[in-house]
């Protein structure tokens, strides 16, 4: 259960208004893949989501509760960039939440504990196609395979709400399509709602189970600064996407998927 | 082919790479022969085998006075109190650097603050420390923290604050607390930076060791090249010199040596 209800949102920074009354009900287990024009506050709206950022006006629910101001283990993020740790190699990446939540003091696990969660954690990093990169650092890995280790990392927390912003955005096309298989199947296993930011509308009608277009009513440079975005389209992908539940229309395109196969970016079977 | 684009040899590299301090000796032995010749009592400018005479005297016989390897013990004297400032100036820094740069309330506070310490000129408070401390070993010590310290804290508090806002969300969003995220996110990223940095404040440091000691001491590389400047004994004054400059280069060498085998990471980032 994840229900996320946006109720009449304005964000405004000084004079600027960048939201005005944004409602949007969003289903527990639902997809929605946000599209707009280049700054008209998607990501401005993501950050209200995550806790970042506060509305101006309005209300946020998740489950029927008030969403916490900051960010926190409920809400699970991956950016465009700078989401996962260079410090930590990927096994150190995806247990460092796991450690935050066992370790109050000292943030770290030893002995069956950390055993268990390495454990854990290695299953996710293969289900995510990086098994063989566990010692690797950030700055050995492609793009792609960075990206995979930000999704493995905010996974890792079972959050309930997913976020992201313009993940694959920065990754040519082959390395996208296969992330988005990956996607696609981690959506239908896991419990989360998922929210994502993107510019790519074949990937919004790919992988969402609904579409939503932020944009401006008026958009003359006068009038840029006193009007904000708000949902200009709602489309629900018909025949209707439903988290685990495999489509009787095109279920090699929208049903759950069970093997992967190889990736072009996996680790290289060499070893180095 | 463009200049910018001609590259020496591995060969021609070391070459290069000696050609400076062999010319330097050169000139500096041509100039003492012609002085020498001139006056066989010369002072100014002593012959190398000045040198190794001195040297002889200062590191490998006792001293006639206390039974002291003079050289040996100087050394001893002043790497104790370069060392001592040096690790008081780094704890100060990493645990304020990194509190002033996460907690925005003590940034409010302190940050002007320290950015004002760090103009007093260190040298013009050394009067004021002899007088208050003594002139013994602490305020030695305290003119190095003085001077070494406040450039550290605003170092570090920049590295801490630019650290990408995304990786601390991301951290929130995995559950940690702050004490969490500081000790397993930016601790571990600013260790490295850390050790730039007291490389970088070698050279103050010795300066202002050298100052301290020039003006009251027993003991010491700085106190016996004003000692011996009343003689005119440049056999001693040069050795001394090149002395300090090799401790300084040693030093300066394994700090960063001590970085790339403890922070592999840091130095994949840097090629990244
Ligand atoms: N902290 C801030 N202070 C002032 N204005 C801001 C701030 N953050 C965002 N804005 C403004 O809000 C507007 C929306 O920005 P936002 O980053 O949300 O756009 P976006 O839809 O994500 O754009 P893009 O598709 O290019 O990523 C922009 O006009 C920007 O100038
Ligand atoms: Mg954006």
């Amino acid at each position: 259960m994840s229900e996320l209800i946006i109720r009449n949102v304005w964000k405004e920074y000084g004079d600027q208004i960048v939201l005005e009354s944004v409602s949007l009900t969003v289903e527990s287990r639902a997809f929605v893949a946000l599209v707009g024009p280049s700054g008209c506050g998607k990501t401005t709206f993501l950050r209200i989501l995550l806790g970042q950022e506060q509305p101006t006006r309005g209300t946020i629910l998740v489950d029927g509760d008030p969403i916490p101001t900051e960010p926190g283990r409920d809400r699970g993020v991956v950016f465009q960039r700078y989401s996962v740790f260079p410090h930590l190699t990927v096994l150190g990446n995806v247990l460092l939440g796991k450690e935050f939540s066992n370790s109050r003091r000292i943030a770290k696990l030893f002995g069956v504990a950390r055993r268990n969660a390495v454990e854990e954690a290695r299953e996710l990093i293969a289900e995510v196609g990086l098994s063989g990169a566990e010692q690797k650092y950030p700055a050995q890995l492609s793009g792609g395979m960075q990206q995979r280790l930000a999704l493995a990392q905010a996974l890792f927390m079972k959050p309930k709400v997913l976020l992201l912003d313009e993940p694959f955005g920065a990754l040519d096309p082959g390395i996208r399509s296969e992330i988005h298989t990956l996607m696609k199947r981690l959506w239908h296993e896991t419990q989360m709602t998922v929210v994502m930011v993107t510019h790519d509308i074949r990937e919004a009608f790919t992988l969402a189970s609904r579409v939503v277009a932020f944009e401006r009513r008026r958009d003359r440079p006068e009038e840029k600064q006193r009007y904000g975005a708000t949902i200009t389209k709602d489309i629900s992908i018909w025949p209707p996407r439903l988290a685990g539940v495999p489509s009787k229309f095109s279920p090699d395109r929208d049903g759950p998927i069970n093997s992967l196969g190889y990736h072009r970016d996996d680790p290289a079977l060499s070893g180095e | 082919m463009r200049w910018i684009n001609i590259k020496p040899s591995r060969g021609t590299q070391v070459i290069l790479l000696l050609l400076p301090f062999v010319l330097i000796i050169v000139a500096y032995t041509m100039g003492s022969v012609a002085r020498l010749t001139e006056n066989p009592n010369d002072k100014l400018l002593p012959s190398l085998a000045g040198f190794a005479d001195a040297i002889n005297r200062v590191a490998f016989l006792p001293d006639p006075r206390t039974g002291e390897y003079l050289l040996w013990s100087d050394t001893a004297a002043s790497l104790i109190r370069l060392f001592a400032g040096l690790g008081i100036s780094t704890l100060t820094a990493l645990l304020l650097g990194m509190a002033i740069g996460m907690l925005p309330y003590l940034r409010a506070l302190l940050s002007p603050f320290v950015a004002v310490i760090s103009m007093v000129p260190p040298l013009a408070l050394l009067p004021i420390l002899f007088i208050v401390m003594g002139l013994g070993e602490v305020s030695k010590i305290a003119l190095i923290v003085i001077g070494v310290a406040p450039t550290m804290i605003r170092d570090l508090t920049l590295k801490a604050l630019e650290l990408p806002r995304e990786q601390i969300i991301k951290a929130e969003t995995l559950g940690g607390s702050s004490w969490q995220i500081a000790l397993r996110v930016v601790l571990p990223q600013v260790l490295p930076r850390i050790i730039t940095c007291l490389r970088l404040q070698l050279g103050p440091a010795w300066l202002f060791l050298i100052a301290a000691e020039a003006i009251s001491s027993d003991s010491g590389l700085g106190y016996r090249i004003f000692l011996v400047r009343r003689y005119l004994s440049m056999d001693i004054i040069f050795p001394y010199v090149v002395w300090i400059t090799l401790l300084a280069v040693v030093t300066n060498y394994i700090l960063d040596r001590v970085r790339i085998a403890v922070f592999p990471w840091s130095e994949l980032e840097k090629q990244a």
